[in-house]
């Protein structure tokens, strides 16, 4: 039952051949069993979880079928859920219990979706292998060949992946906001969407940095994913960057096929140092392209090389005054000081991890009177020749094809020495946040030591089903169907 | 003529510039749902927007966005169709995001001027810089607890417009006209309500002092100055501490003040922090604020009349003095209280009585023209008995009185208490024949050359008809017995 895909799994309970309550009841024992290895989850609400299961079978038998009834679904703990605990993996929310939904949560409730719990993530979605997360690292459910050492999900979405990956979840919620749902998707070998920046709206969702953060979907197909983002998506009032157009059948997009397409292969994407396995997986997908009638033409992105290390001035400088607000005042960990400055400094100084406090040092840095001009405003400028390169690009191809990650996944502690290590995880990812346009990782194979790999699919802004169509045919021609290490045993 | 401060070295010229904070009329804040009445129970207009919970975010609220273009206009100020919000980055208690959305590179509203009237008459033009809009803070309350401050977020994130001056002001007495002007267009426009008590409208008073010619000194900023008065006082104090500061051989610091309005002094600001970097950046939450150009044509055209087109109307079709102009207009709700008992009725005749008794009496009482006892309507009345001939411009005062007393219509009054004019020509001369013959002597020096003396005879004959007499028939009767 575990098995099935979201597409299947809606089918049987639409054919009431599977209860919700039966099919949630399989996750939530599935949890039981392998969240305390994998700590995917930070907080499992089996009661809630089963009172919507049975909502669903009653929705079901009364023949209301909403895009997502009875399908059970992690939720990133970056998302505010009504009456439960969300934390944004951080101690400093300490038990926050926000009094209201986010609009993408409340979207996919509305569509009649059962959450299981929250899912473990880096500190405020800061990081790209979920050590930096408060409630401890997430194992990836996949090991290599012959070696039981753990390894990380990849982050910040680490612990949606994981419960995806792991079938602890049929699909799961995660942002991005530098490769934070694509990266975990390929270390995981699942799909997962960043759409473009604006068609989900951020209300609601705990801000890293407002102007990449992106909401979308972890699943483990093409086509779940496309069902997920079509109840995610959608204008939002309260969110001003919320775009208002109109919300296309992602899902029929996966069936489109690519003949036709010109599908452009970024020059500036080959790196020196990428592993021969990813750049062979990247020609393989090229030809799968190919094969099925798309036409695979050379492009160039040239200012790509700046694209993470202007990521690094933006990110951080939109956290640094974003997270200003957990002071310790109104809501969240307060540990008391003699006066003001330092109930600031004690709160901040224990509830934030060491991660948090490099980017929120970084972004005070690159903010402060006399370096703007030279770190922010040059990034952004740098930005806007970024999204300049992707436009000029699109003129000549339909998407891009790139990897994912320029590595499968590492072991846990591993490039914890040297920050930047860890930052150039992102390298592939980046580019679409600075320009704010849709990326979808799509699992493409797997390395010699049995680690699933992803291929990466670009795509026009508000052009999502382009980009599905693709990722849909490489998901057809790789035909991937290897199982994570964890559910072998 | 210059107003100078004598220093032991000659003539100081003083520079002034205003940073006025104006609290924007709208139901609502600038940026979330919660409504913004004043004097609302501590925490009752706070929404999870303004308390800057995780994933909240800002919304503008379009009326407020009218209201500063509004405000604009009435300057005759140039509308940026493009602005944008910046975030100030500073923590204090009462700041729960942590920054202050304003506007610091682009604000909503660019150059505009304001027309100052001056005692004797004369006028002056106040560049203003730019107007931008902003969010209050909240508020610290730090006398209610022994160890403790207590923060109340009704103010934190009602919208604010920041109302920038050119440094053109050169004495306390122009400083105070202009917020008195500036208040005035505000209310006329309805985009602020000008209340200084209740701080809906502060002002920071920027003062340098310098010699004629000289480029600028340093300044010193005094913040929330919160009456039209100690406007006027903070700037002559504040010039006068630097006068003295420079004549001894010292040098101004440029700092932020306060003005002691107990001691009429200026002290130094104790400040938060030592050296702010508020870090300013474009907002990522928001878009640029675009403005569509028939948008703001159509406030354009629905903008009420102003004061200054106002006072040119009262001039031109009123025939009043420009002072009396003036004084009329200065307050939206004397202009119109001036108009309605205008209308139909001798408009300098309305302007004296509003003028005189009227305020008068709003004085005495510590009445507000808008809760006068005496209506408009009720005034326009009066003036219709007086030209109607039932009652005299002196028995008008006695009626005037009662009417402020009772709140009693004046028809009724004269008719309750007998005030009706005499204008029965028997009554009248028996009334003089009456007042000859008892002072012979005094008819005889009137005969004599003492010419005065008649208006001892007219005194005499209208008290002895109780003031009630028609002073036109009075006088013609005397004129006619006296020969």
């Amino acid at each position: 039952m575990l098995d099935l895909s979201l597409a299947q799994a809606r089918a049987a309970l639409r054919a009431r051949k599977l209860s919700a309550r039966e099919l949630t009841g399989a996750y939530l024992s599935a949890i039981d069993s392998l969240n305390e290895r994998l700590n995917a989850y930070v907080l499992v609400t089996p009661d809630a979880a089963l009172a919507h299961a049975d909502a669903a079978d009653a929705s079901l038998a009364r023949g209301e079928q909403g895009n997502l009834t009875g399908i059970p679904l992690a939720i990133k703990d970056l998302f505010c859920t009504r009456g439960i605990r969300t934390t944004a993996g951080s101690r400093i929310l300490g038990n926050f219990i926000p009094p209201y939904e986010s609009t993408v949560t409340e979207n996919l409730l509305r569509d009649g979706a059962v959450f299981l719990g929250k899912a473990n993530m880096d500190e405020f979605a800061m990081g790209s292998s979920n050590m930096t997360s408060a409630f401890g690292a997430v194992t990836n459910p996949w090991t290599r060949h012959g070696d039981n050492r753990p390894l990380v999900p990849g982050g910040s979405s680490g612990g949606s992946a994981a419960a995806v990956a792991a079938r602890l979840a049929l699909g799961a919620t995660a942002t991005d906001t530098g490769g934070s749902i694509r990266q975990p998707a390929s270390f995981c070998g699942i799909a997962g969407i960043k759409p473009t920046y604006g068609r989900c709206s951020r209300w609601g969702v705990v801000a890293f940095a407002s102007s990449l953060d992106q909401a979308g979907p972890l699943a483990r197909t093409v086509e779940d994913a496309a069902i997920l983002l079509g109840s995610m998506s959608g204008y939002d009032a309260k969110d001003s960057t919320s775009a208002n157009v109109a919300v296309p059948d992602f899902a029929a997009a996966c069936a489109r096929g690519v003949k036709g397409l010109r599908i452009g292969v970024p020059r500036e994407y080959r790196s020196d140092g990428m592993p021969p396995e990813i750049e062979a997986l990247w020609q393989q997908g090229q030809q799968w392209l190919r094969e099925q009638g798309a036409a695979i033409v050379d492009v160039s992105l040239p200012h790509t090389k700046y694209a993470l290390a202007t990521y690094y001035i933006v990110a951080p400088a939109e956290a640094s005054s974003n997270l200003a607000r957990y002071d310790g005042v109104r809501f969240g960990l307060r540990v008391d000081g003699g006066d003001l400055g330092e109930l600031y400094e004690n709160t901040r100084a224990e509830g934030f991890g060491a991660e948090v406090k490099r980017r929120v040092l970084i972004g005070t840095y690159v903010l402060s009177a006399g370096y703007y001009d030279a770190y922010y405003l040059k990034a952004q400028k740098v930005r806007a020749l970024i999204l300049k390169d992707f436009t000029d690009a699109f003129q000549h191809c339909d998407a891009l094809l790139t990897p994912t990650a320029p590595s499968a996944a590492f072991g846990q502690g591993e490039k914890m020495d040297d920050p930047v290590t860890m930052y150039l995880n992102d390298v592939f990812t980046v580019p679409a946040n600075m320009a704010g346009t849709p990326g979808l990782s799509v699992p493409a194979g797997l390395d010699a030591q049995g680690l699933p790999l992803g291929l990466q699919v670009l795509g026009r802004p508000f052009d999502e089903e382009t980009v599905f169509a693709v990722g849909a045919a490489i998901e057809r021609a790789a035909g991937f169907s290897a199982r994570p290490s964890i559910l072998a045993k | 003529m210059t107003y100078t401060i004598e220093g032991n070295t000659g003539p100081w010229e003083v520079v002034v510039g205003l940073e006025v904070h104006a609290q924007v009329i709208s139901q609502s804040k600038l940026f979330s749902g919660a409504a913004t009445a004043f004097g609302a129970a501590p925490n009752s207009q706070v929404s999870f927007v303004d308390a800057a919970f995780p994933g909240m975010l800002p919304v503008v609220n379009a009326e407020a966005v009218a209201q500063a273009v509004r405000t604009g206009l009435g300057l005759r100020a140039h509308i940026n169709l493009v602005s944008r919000f910046d975030r100030k980055n500073y923590f204090y208690a009462d700041l729960p995001s942590g920054y202050q959305i304003s506007q610091f590179e682009k604000p909503i509203v660019g150059a505009g001027t304001i027309e100052i009237e001056l005692a004797g008459g004369s006028t002056r033009q106040i560049g203003v810089t730019r107007l931008h809009l902003e969010q209050d803070a909240g508020k610290s309350l730090h006398d209610q607890h022994p160890s403790k401050s207590y923060v109340d977020l009704n103010r934190a994130g009602v919208a604010l417009m920041e109302i920038v001056s050119e440094p053109d002001i050169r004495s306390p007495e122009e400083a105070g006209a202009y917020v008195k002007k500036l208040r005035a267009i505000l209310r006329y426009l309805g985009t602020c309500d000008g209340n200084m008590e209740e701080g809906s409208l502060r002002a920071d008073v920027n003062v340098s002092v310098r010699k004629h010619g000289e480029p600028y000194r340093t300044r010193c900023e005094i913040k929330n100055v919160n009456s039209i008065r100690f406007v006027m006082l903070a700037v002559e104090a504040e010039a006068m501490r630097q006068v003295e500061v420079w004549e001894s051989g010292g040098t101004v610091q440029q700092e932020t003040r306060l003005f002691d309005s107990a001691r009429g002094i200026t002290r130094p600001m104790r400040s938060k922090e030592d050296a702010h970097d508020y870090r300013y950046f474009p907002d990522p939450d928001l878009l640029p604020l675009v403005l569509d150009e028939a948008w703001v044509a159509d406030l354009a055209s629905k903008l009420p009349e102003l004061p200054d087109g106002k006072r040119a109307r009262f001039i031109g079709d009123y025939g009043l003095t420009p002072y009396d102009a003036s004084v009329l207009v200065a307050e939206k709700a004397t202009a119109e209280y001036f108009e309605t008992v205008a209308q139909g009725r001798d408009a300098k005749q309305a302007a004296n009585w509003i003028m005189g008794d009227l305020f008068a009496m709003l004085n005495e009482t510590g009445r507000s023209i808008e809760n006068s006892p005496v209506p408009a309507e009720r005034l326009g009345e009066l003036l219709d008995l007086i030209s109607g001939n039932i009652i005299n411009g002196k028995i008008a005062k006695t009626v005037f009185d009662a009417m402020a007393e009772t709140g009693g219509r004046p028809a009724e009054i004269v008719e309750a208490r007998g005030l009706r004019q005499v204008t029965d020509t028997g009554a009248i001369d028996a009334a003089v024949d009456a007042v000859l013959a008892a002072n012979p002597d005094k008819v005889a020096d009137y005969k004599a050359g003492k010419e005065k003396m008649f208006g001892f005879f007219v005194g005499q004959i209208m008290k002895s008809l109780a003031g009630k007499g028609n002073p036109a028939l009075v006088n013609a009767s005397l004129k006619q017995r006296l020969g």
